[in-house]
């Protein structure tokens, strides 16, 4: 009898084997494991057998219970994954189709060198300081040393409003940052350290100048600062800025009514591929000199108009065209274009909003 | 300013090269704009005497010439020029030669068959004039064979940009002085030959304004022939790029350009009376020398007779009175002006010349006399005639200024270390006069010598700003504080959020033409202004919209399907006491297409006033503005869509921004077809931030999972949506963490002037779970609170 059931499962396992759908598979489950199955009604048997009989039927026939009943799950699963698979391969999309798109924005390189110069100058102990776009001949010029008949205040280009403040001066768009000396001189005393970038105008356009830019502007007073700090805090700036130690700069005399003495600063450069790229000495070979910003320690004048002792206090400020180091750095050729809002001029030459500036990773992004 | 080497030398001794005096010059603070070597240009051009001259077999207008240039054969050259002849000295230019005026190189050549070995040159071909009659003909003299540009002295010129402080630099003579002192030679001043005269002047001269004029020297020269100014003259004017005019216009401008000193010659046959230095009267007219009339008023001085003006002071003569081929007496004038004057006049009747230029930063008020002996020497030496004595009327303010000077403030400023015996002998070298106890006193020319710090410039130009070394400015210690203020901070988390959101940051201009800034000026008071560059730039913007639909509408002009902009600045309104308020704002326009047609989405799609809105949330949220306390409200404005737009407001009358889509009319006036959705936020208006800690309130997530609950409620179709959300979060602020309308029907089945909305509202269990009589409760207060707004649970 046992033989005869061996042979049984071992048949059932052969069908189980060669089952090719799940109906098949369920056909000999029921013919075995159902309640009119032939496993099931030999286990039906156990029950009337003596307990000895039992003792060794018992587990041969559940032995061969789980074998079919295992071998239909793994048959199963088989049928099933295969079946799976068939179905997928009927869901095939073609993923050379494009995907969704998502916009991509820009952050101007305006802003972008301006967060940069923050960046360098915070770590000089320099904070960020504003002032009103839209001036008053005093600050603009009267307290730089400009007084009404200066001819240097005629040389400004200057754009004039038909209006006068309360105390009677002429209001006018800023010609320079510099007015921003002033109020910070005039509100928060010294000693002060403070960068101030921004809008400022002139009445000139050409292929060079536009009748708005943008200027940043330093101002450093304290006691005993001198030329040489001036000329030091120029060359780390530089050096940061352009992200190279081989900055060299020259300084010239030159005049500016608010400084006394008065140092225009040029820094060596090369040509490379109609390009200018800052760095190396001047008189180098391959190399010239451009004028980069004007600078200077205050003059006594503008230090006493803004309230403050000259006798004490003494400091430098310098100012410098930040569309120009944008140029320098990040090699557009055409300030028109800052200013004209186009999408395909802006994704080339504008920045991912992820390149923040900081000290650790560089202010600087490269392409 | 131009002037050459030779006239250079005219002032100081020096061996230097012109490499070393232009980086001289640069180095002391006088800009070097340009370097022009004519001797460049004059390469291969040597003095050639014609030997014989015979016709040209096959042309009647040619000849052909034999021509020693001093060494081996003669060569055959052919040339055109009437007066070529035999005998005659003239400038050959040899193969290889660069021909100056048209940048040809000469070669051997045939002509009409006759070889031809260079060319005989005209005046004009080799830039030196524009004679082109016939070959140059140089003087019997002349030595065969020598570079012609040795031969021609032909000095390199040297362009140099005079800062305004610097008047004193404005001739050549200071120019060497300033040399002299940097230790490039040594100066030369021009001693001023004393000339007595002959008898009194007979013009009576005479200043009636102290205050503009407050010297006036003159003197009376007779019996001049006004021809061509001489040879030497004419080079240095050329080299300065000033036109020889005729001898005595020529001698003026002499003396201005090599001794900064400007001075005016009246022919006294066009003169009737005393001649006075006065104010114009009101109204009063001049046609001065530009030939062009001006119109006076009386805060400007002038020179005038008894029949009119003839000078506006220290700025331009009169034509009436000035000199000509036919002047034979003449008055010369050498006045001081008050350079104050000189400017507002100047500016006043947008006249400019060189004279101007000088006198109102300051002549040298010391050189009366010398000037008007110079100037008396060189006229009588080039046009003759006999000078009579000068007369003087005022006096010149030459009362020299003093500074006690303290020589360690050199160290102290200028942060360059110089040994006081430099320090004096540098300052001494500039004509200052220094005192053993360091009074220092300036030379009057110095006009821009203000005190100590002034004279540390001095001294500092000249030792050499680079041997100022670099010196580390003091840092405090330890990590660099954060040195941005929170308006910086919003700015700069604003502008990255929005270029993360797809957006381009542009920068527009901040003028306006007046019609747009009028279209969003809603009756505020326009900035404008009073001399703009051009109409378009004229009226401050009083909002940044106008300046980013521009940039839009040339985004479509250019064919862009569509535009996504952003700027971060300023808008400008009228402030206290006359000043500016200028308000920090973000503004943003989406125009044409959001999504472009697709495979996957079909047609294109527009941008909405949903779009606007969900920047502007966006946007203020990462501005930190508290977005879930926001009142969506109307009033965005009239250039807004009437029904499509809104304000966000914190409190009704707090708008932190306004959105929608844009109202036609704004789309006309800015000619760009729509839709144009655009937002804007008005950073000024965003409550900061109090006492903000690093630590964020306590929180731990709910343990229990949260329940949702759909309700559908009948409303009237014109109620907001948002009131019904408002009112059913309000039905229990404690559970109802969330109410979303994820469904707005109206149509079929839905009464008319209804709408259907379904609610998911999101209730968060906390302890325990909600029991069934609880989840009812707050069903029952979901649908009373909606009551309350009209709204009728659905069946």
């Amino acid at each position: 009898m046992s033989t005869e059931h061996e042979a049984q499962v071992t048949e059932t396992l052969e069908r189980l084997h060669a089952a090719d759908d799940l109906d098949t598979v369920e056909a000999i489950r029921v013919e075995a494991l159902g309640k009119q199955g032939w496993l099931n009604a030999l286990m039906k048997t156990l029950g009337k057998m003596s307990p000895e009989e039992r003792q060794t039927e018992g587990p041969r026939l559940q032995g061969m219970r789980a074998r079919v009943a295992d071998a239909i799950e793994d048959r199963k699963a088989v049928l099933e994954a295969a079946a799976l698979e068939a179905k997928l391969a009927t869901e095939v999309i073609d993923l050379t189709l494009p995907a969704p798109q998502t916009p991509q924005g820009s952050v101007h390189p305006v802003s972008q060198v301006m967060d940069e110069l923050a960046e360098i100058f915070a770590d000089l102990g320099f904070a960020v300081a504003t002032g009103p776009e839209i001036e008053d001949e005093w600050h603009n010029f009267t307290a730089l040393n400009m007084a009404e008949t200066h001819p240097a205040r005629a040389e400004m280009d200057t754009f004039y409003f038909p209006d006068r403040d309360a105390d009677g001066h002429r209001m006018l768009l800023r010609t320079h940052t510099s007015p921003v000396q002033i109020r910070t001189m005039v509100g928060e005393g010294a000693p002060v350290r403070i960068i101030a970038p921004g809008r400022t105008y002139r009445s000139d356009s050409d292929a060079t100048h536009t009748p708005m830019f943008h200027q940043i502007e330093g101002l450093a007073i304290d006691r005993g600062i001198h030329l040489g700090h001036l000329k030091w805090t120029l060359e780390t700036f530089l050096k940061a800025f352009f992200e190279r130690d081989d900055i060299v700069l020259r300084l010239r005399p030159s005049y500016f009514p608010f400084t006394e003495p008065s140092v225009e600063v040029d820094v060596g450069y090369s040509n490379e591929g109609g390009r200018r790229v800052v760095g190396g000495h001047g008189d180098a070979e391959g190399h010239a000199w451009m004028e980069l910003l004007g600078s200077g320690m205050v003059n006594p004048r503008v230090i006493a108009a803004a309230g403050l002792d000259p006798d004490e206090y003494q400091g430098f400020a310098f100012g410098c065209g930040i569309d120009r180091l944008a140029m320098l750095k990040y090699g557009m050729n055409d300030l028109r274009a800052f200013f004209d809002g186009d999408a395909r001029w802006l994704s080339h030459y504008g920045f991912s909003p992820f390149d923040q500036p900081t000290l650790s990773g560089g202010v600087g992004a490269r392409a | 300013m131009k002037f050459s080497i030779e006239w250079l030398k005219y002032f100081l001794e020096t061996d230097a090269s012109v490499q070393e005096i232009a980086d001289k010059l640069n180095a002391i603070g006088h800009e070097v704009e340009g370097i022009e070597d004519p001797a460049e240009k004059l390469a291969g051009f040597t003095v050639a005497e014609v030997l014989t001259a015979g016709p040209h077999p096959d042309a009647d207008k040619l000849q052909v010439l034999s021509v020693s240039t001093g060494g081996g054969e003669p060569l055959q050259v052919v040339c055109g020029a009437p007066n070529a002849r035999a005998g005659m000295k003239g400038v050959l230019g040899q193969p290889g030669a660069v021909v100056p005026a048209n940048g040809m190189e000469l070669k051997k050549s045939k002509i009409r068959g006759v070889e031809s070995n260079g060319m005989m040159c005209s005046v004009r071909e080799l830039e030196l004039g524009e004679e082109h009659d016939g070959i140059i003909e140089l003087p019997g003299d002349a030595p065969v064979g020598a570079s012609f540009a040795e031969y021609h002295a032909a000095s390199p010129i040297i362009d140099v940009a005079i800062t305004p402080d610097r008047p004193d630099c404005m001739g050549v003579m200071g120019i060497a002085r300033d040399l002299a002192a940097a230790g490039l030679g040594t100066f030369k001043p021009v001693e001023a030959q004393e000339i007595a005269g002959e008898g009194a002047c007979p013009v009576e001269i005479r200043t009636d304004d102290a205050e503009g004029c407050p010297a006036f020297y003159g003197r009376v020269i007779r019996g001049v022939s006004n021809g061509a100014s001489p040879e030497w003259m004419q080079r240095r004017l050329k080299a300065a790029g000033q036109r020889p005019i005729s001898a005595l216009v020529d001698c003026t401008n002499y003396l201005m350009l090599a001794f900064g000193r400007p001075a005016h010659v009246y022919d006294l046959a066009k003169l009737s009376g005393p001649v006075v230095a006065r104010r114009a009267k009101d109204g009063e007219q001049i046609e001065a020398l530009n030939e062009k009339t001006y119109t006076l008023d009386d805060t400007m001085t002038v020179i005038a007779d008894d029949a009119g003006v003839h000078d506006v002071a220290g700025i331009m003569g009169g034509e009436h009175s000035g000199a000509t081929e036919a002047t034979t007496d003449v008055l010369l004038e050498i006045a001081y002006f008050d350079p104050a004057r000189i400017g507002v006049t100047g500016r006043k009747l947008g006249l400019t010349s060189d004279a101007r230029t000088r006198f109102e930063r300051g002549v040298d008020p010391e050189f009366l006399d010398e000037g008007l002996a110079i100037l008396t020497d060189l006229i009588v030496k080039t046009c003759g005639g006999t000078p009579t004595q000068v007369v003087r009327a005022g006096q010149p303010p030459v009362e020299p200024k003093v500074v006690q000077f303290d020589p360690a403030r050199t160290a102290k400023l200028g942060g360059v270390e110089v040994a006081e015996d430099r320090q004096r002998a540098i300052l001494t070298a500039l004509d200052f006069k220094v005192a053993d106890d360091w009074t220092v006193t300036c030379p009057p020319r110095r006009h821009d010598i203000e005190g100590p710090a002034d004279l540390v410039e001095e001294v500092v130009r000249i030792e050499g700003l680079d041997k100022v070394a670099s010196v580390p400015l003091t840092r405090a210690p330890g990590v660099a504080k954060p040195t941005a203020t929170p308006e910086q901070l919003v700015q700069r988390k604003l502008r990255r959020a929005a270029a993360a959101r797809g957006l381009h940051e542009a920068v527009t201009w901040s003028f306006l033409p007046v019609p747009e800034a009028e279209h969003f000026a809603d009756g505020a008071d326009l900035w404008v202004l009073d001399n703009p560059i051009s109409e378009d730039l004229k009226a401050m913007r009083p909002s940044l919209l106008p300046g980013l639909l521009t940039a839009a509408k040339r985004a479509a002009d250019r064919g862009a399907a569509g535009a996504r902009l952003f700027e971060i600045g300023r808008r400008y309104f009228r402030g206290e006491r006359g000043h500016s308020d200028e308000r920090a704002t973000l503004g943003l326009v989406l125009a044409g297409e959001k999504t472009p047609r697709g495979w996957a989405n079909g047609k294109a799609q527009g941008f909405d006033a949903y779009d606007a809105k969900a920047e502007a949330l966006a946007l203020l949220e990462a501005a930190g503005a508290p977005v879930d306390n926001l009142m969506v409200m109307g009033e965005a404005g009239p250039q807004f869509h009437p029904g499509q737009s809104a304000t966000l407001r914190l409190g009704p009358k707090k708008v932190l921004a306004r959105f929608g889509a844009l109202h036609p009319a704004t789309l006309k006036a800015f000619d760009i077809d729509g839709p144009v959705v655009a937002a804007e936020i008005f950073l000024d208006a965003i409550p900061a931030k109090k006492n903000a800690e690093f630590a964020r309130s306590t929180y731990s997530p709910p343990a229990l999972q949260p329940v949702t609950r759909d309700f559908a409620f009948l409303v009237d179709s014109a109620m907001p949506a948002g009131d019904l959300v408002k009112a059913v979060r309000g039905a229990d602020k404690a559970r109802i963490v969330d109410a979303r309308i994820f469904d707005r029907f109206d149509g079929q089945g839905v009464p008319e002037g209804k709408t259907s909305l379904a609610l998911e509202v999101t209730l968060q269990p906390g302890e325990k779970s909600f029991t069934d009589e609880e989840l009812k409760a707050i069903s029952d207060a979901v649908v009373k609170a909606a009551a309350k707004t009209g709204a009728e649970l659905r069946a």
